[in-house]
């Protein structure tokens, strides 16, 4: 090989003047480059809380202003009011909903980490021949839905007793969050270093010892995805919760919102969105608190998976 | 040897609660007890649900009378026979093959935007995750009233500017209604499809990007020649979230339109509750309900090989 | 062609920090020149690699390539090509891919990119493997992937992060020696980022000493070791480090190899009494460790005596060792600075 193909021709060094009008260009570029992050960020979320905005207009407004075609949708056309909002509190079993809600969520929480991380331990830890199959499986269990099972599990609540009592959803909610959880928790429990454990082991534990003291600390983070992404599956169950409860007094919001709140024709509109608000509001804020967290466990999982 | 150098003289001690400490250190042990309360779990609750849902299918169980009766095939062809299964069942794949691919498109955007640096960040995130975190029964009755007959604000907005006469009936025409089912999921889903394949675009080594910029690579060509292809398994599984999510839903349907109008809008799983609840026609309810499981199979295996995949890169 | 590069008062403060990254730093590099910028982990010389490259906005001051400002110029258009530390191979693209890449933007018809990419892999021994993806390739093989891809675009500066730190120990020689060659082959200026004093003194025509942010010391090699500007470079770069000894305000330097029995010292020397503690024998040389008394303070020094020398040297006992004038530095005790000669005689202290 000749030495001077090596030295790759370059003749178009650009001059003074040159890079001073791109220097120009691109801090144009980088100007437009912010102002259209911030247009569609804005955009974005107009568009995602759009309805959000409208449910709480809607909420505060008298009858009189509300329905009238011919009245601006975006202002109030006569003074805001708090009654409609009141109104759930006074005349309907809303308090009662959010409350069964949170409790049923809580204790399916709190079950799907007892019967998950211990599961995802074994499946990611322990190193069985059907360690592998047994993964694939809690995950294809995942993908069967509750419109494929409220038939028979409204048969199963039935012969347990449960049926129209909101114990029916924590004995069910169950088998929606624990696969899910479990698949996710076998990837961050992949993704923690192994020497961790085994030091513990080494330096006298046992294999549970080593368990409960080293790795359970490194997987709070993942908990906490797994936490907030099955309370949030919870919350939204709606179609067990309509097929197994009828009684005004057990039904969680997903459920009592719209079948209490419309009463044959009858929709107590402001009511509806005052609800909307009141329970989306609370729960889109601890997501994001907890959206950090959710986003490294989550990566912590999927890349090393 | 080793061994003969410490030899001890006397046996070890056996630790005082020596049984307990073999347990606690016995991988097969700890794997099996560790499993079975969730395997136990899913058995009772899923699997064995599953099959009775099969057998439903072959039976003539109603609400009324929950005697197991054998009819074979009939609650098939009754199902057959009727329009509005043949109308769910298009349906259903046309609401979810449309939100999939608009879930991911716009869950891509969305993704780009939260793993953007700008001020008002904090609070950009909140509203943009507010349609995925709030119960979709009730946003669902929030985009109720936005496409209300007569009061909706879009209505009154394409009014004023001139755009439309009378009203636009978002829900009462079928064209329109379908479009406003798949509306309504891809706006609640497209967060989750945003927070998945944001953990991508994270999870790129900053590296791999400086040096595609060093390379001379712009906006679309890093896109399309570096992040897509590095977080393609993660794009995969959004699509995919967002395809069973849409799939097996039916909240939507049922308190956005109640299947109407004129059962135009129902999906299976509206459909199959529609029999099998309301009309108390649980093998019918559960054979519709069945249509369900080979599509859900068939993604599954998409979404296993993405996973796949991602271990090999 | 190569170009220069130079960067004046370069500050760089990281976002909600007040601390400077890069203080106040103003360098010049010229055509074709091999720069190393020397110093500890995080001390700068990174961000300033990347402030070159525009991966990285400077807080202020100018960074010119080719006598032009480009400040604010993205890293694309300053025609910079940069070897990461990780390599940052694209790991779903072959390495003929990974190679071609640089060059699409360029518009050139693709048998001319794909034969250009050849050119640089078979100057670099890849050819073979063309056809493989990162992962499947050595350590010693990603980076010669990823000084290809780098020096495809005939780039007018190459800038290197630490491209030797992920290689093992026996690598790593023959790697320096490769991208020496091949540096003089190309002539391109370039910047090179190690905390590896070796690796500068063998690599750099001149180095440029970074702490805290500031430059310490710019100078060739020989310059930068045989007169420290500071006790910082004095004691930084060396192994092992040069030996300080206080006396009065001024801190007396100089080198381990300086410090010898008196009988190999000539020329007008000053005669210390040393202490030995241990002895440690490095390939041949022997480290002599122990307290110096007769140049200041007593204070504990190293020895190097390299195998020529072989007196008995016996730990616990106290041996007669001299340094030559010439060889001793002297600094300013409170801001380490190079300070005037002092006269040391051995009657001191």
């Amino acid at each position: 090989m000749a030495a001077p193909t090596a030295t790759a021709p370059r003749s178009d060094v650009p001059t003074a003047a040159e890079t001073a009008r791109l220097r120009r260009r691109y801090a144009r570029r980088d100007i437009m480059s912010r102002v259209s992050l911030y247009v569609v960020a804005i955009l974005a979320a107009l568009v995602c809380a759009g309805p959000f905005v409208w449910s709480t207009l809607t909420a505060t407004k008298l009858n009189a202003d509300l329905y009238n075609p011919q009245h601006n949708p975006f202002l109030y056309n006569k003074p805001p009011t708090a009654d409609h909002v009141m109104f759930l509190f006074t005349d309907t079993a809303f308090a009662t909903f959010a409350w069964n809600t949170l409790w049923v969520g809580l204790l399916v929480v709190l079950i799907t980490l007892v019967l998950g991380v211990p599961a995802a331990y074994s499946i990611a830890r322990l190193n069985r021949p059907w360690s592998t199959p047994m993964g694939i499986a809690i995950f294809f269990v995942y993908l069967v839905p509750p419109s494929l099972l409220f038939l028979s599990l409204s048969r199963v609540v039935v012969s347990t007793g449960l049926q129209d009592s909101t114990w029916s959803l924590v004995l069910i909610y169950p088998t929606i969050t624990v696969p899910v959880s479990t698949w996710l928790l076998i990837g961050f429990l992949k993704a923690l270093p192994r020497d961790i454990e085994e030091q513990a082991m080494v330096d006298g534990y046992s294999r549970l010892g080593a368990m409960l003291r080293t790795i359970l600390p490194l997987l709070f983070p993942g908990m906490v995805a797994v936490v907030v992404f099955a309370f949030t599956l919870t919350a939204s169950e709606f179609i067990y919760a309509l097929t197994f409860i009828s009684p005004t007094e057990e039904k969680v919001v997903s459920t009592g919102v719209p079948t209490e709140l419309i009463r044959g024709d009858v929709f107590f509109w402001q009511s509806l969105q005052a609800a909307n608000i009141l329970i989306a509001v609370p729960i889109a804020f601890v997501f994001n608190l907890f959206l950090a967290r959710f986003i490294s466990g989550f990566t912590m999982g999927a890349v090393k998976g | 040897m080793a061994d003969t150098l410490t030899e001890p003289t006397a046996p070890p001690k056996r630790q005082p609660d020596g049984t307990r400490q073999r347990l606690a250190d016995r991988d097969g042990f700890l794997a099996w007890i560790f499993l079975v309360p969730t395997v136990v779990y899913i058995v009772a609750l899923v699997a064995i649900p599953f099959f009775m849902a099969i057998a439903f299918a072959f039976s003539d169980v109603t609400a009324g009378n929950p005697s197991y009766g054998w009819v074979g095939l009939e609650n098939f062809y009754r199902v057959f026979d009727d329009a509005v299964f043949w109308q769910a069942l298009g349906n259903t794949f046309v609401f979810t093959a449309i939100s999939m691919v608009l879930i991911v498109v716009l869950g891509k955007v969305l993704a780009m935007i939260l793993v953007a640096d700008f001020k008002g960040k904090w609070l950009v995130r909140f509203l943009v995750l507010l349609p995925w975190t709030t119960p979709v029964a009730l946003s669902s009755v929030t985009w109720l009233w936005l496409l209300h007959s007569i009061y909706s604000p879009i209505d009154w907005v394409l009014r004023n500017v001139g755009l439309i006469e009378d009203n636009m009936y978002f829900l009462g025409r079928p064209g329109l209604a379908m479009a406003s089912v798949i509306a309504v999921h891809v706006w609640r889903l497209v967060p989750l499809a945003a927070v998945i394949m944001m953990v991508g675009i994270l999870s790129i080594p900053d590296d791999i990007t400086e040096a595609s910029r060093i390379d001379g690579a712009g906006f679309w060509r890093r896109m399309f020649e570096v992040t897509i292809p590095l977080t393609f398994p993660l794009i995969a599984v959004a699509a995919l979230f967002g395809a069973i999510f849409t799939f097996t839903d039916m909240a939507v349907v049922y308190v956005l339109t109640g299947g109407g109008p004129t059962n135009s809008t129902h999906v299976l799983a509206s459909w199959s509750f529609v029999r099998g609840i309301g009309g108390g026609d649980i093998g019918q309810g559960a054979v519709i309900a069945l249509f369900l499981f080979p599509l859900l199979l068939a993604a599954a295996v998409l979404i296993l090989r993405a996973v796949r995949k991602m271990e090999t890169i | 062609m190569s170009v220069t590069v130079e960067v004046s008062n370069l500050v760089k403060q990281f976002d909600g920090g007040d601390v400077r990254a890069i203080d106040d730093v103003s360098l010049a590099i010229e055509e074709g020149e091999y720069l190393v910028l020397l110093g500890p982990s995080g001390c700068g010389k990174t961000t300033l690699l990347r402030t070159i490259a525009g991966l990285e906005q400077q807080t202020s001051g100018d960074v010119l390539i080719g006598g032009s400002v480009v400040n604010g110029l993205p890293p694309r258009v300053r025609k910079v090509a940069m070897v990461f530390q990780s390599y940052a191979l694209y790991p779903h693209k072959t390495v003929l891919a990974n190679i071609v890449f640089p060059l699409k933007p360029e518009k050139l018809p693709k048998q001319e990119r794909e034969s250009k990419a050849r050119w640089a892999a078979e100057l670099l021994g890849i050819d073979l493997l063309l056809d493989r993806k990162p992962r499947q390739l050595s350590g010693g093989e990603r980076q010669r992937v990823a000084l290809a891809r780098a020096m495809v675009r005939a780039p007018q500066v190459f800038l290197l992060d630490e491209p030797l730190s992920n290689l093992d120990a026996k690598l790593r020689a023959s790697a320096r020696d490769e991208l020496k060659r091949f540096q003089q082959r190309v002539g391109t200026t370039t910047v090179y980022v190690t905390h590896d004093q070796a690796e500068a003194m063998g690599l750099g025509d001149r180095i440029a000493v970074m702490d805290k942010g500031k430059l310490r010391q710019l100078g060739p090699p020989v310059e930068v070791y045989d007169d420290p500007a500071d006790t910082f470079v004095a004691t930084f770069i060396g192994s092992p480090p040069m030996n300080l000894v206080p006396r009065d305000d001024t801190l007396v330097g100089f080198r381990p190899e300086h410090l010898l029995p008196a009988a190999h010292v000539s020329g007008e020397r000053v005669e210390v009494s040393f202490d030995v503690d241990r002895i440690e024998y490095l390939s041949g040389d022997r480290h002599v460790y122990g307290t110096v008394t007769g140049i200041g303070k007593d204070s504990r020094v190293i020895a190097r005596l390299p195998a020529t020398v072989t007196d008995p040297v016996t730990p616990g006992e106290s041996h007669a060792f001299a340094v030559n004038v010439d060889k001793l530095r002297f600094f300013d005790a409170e801001s380490g600075l190079r300070s005037e000669p002092v006269r040391v005689d051995a009657q001191h202290g």
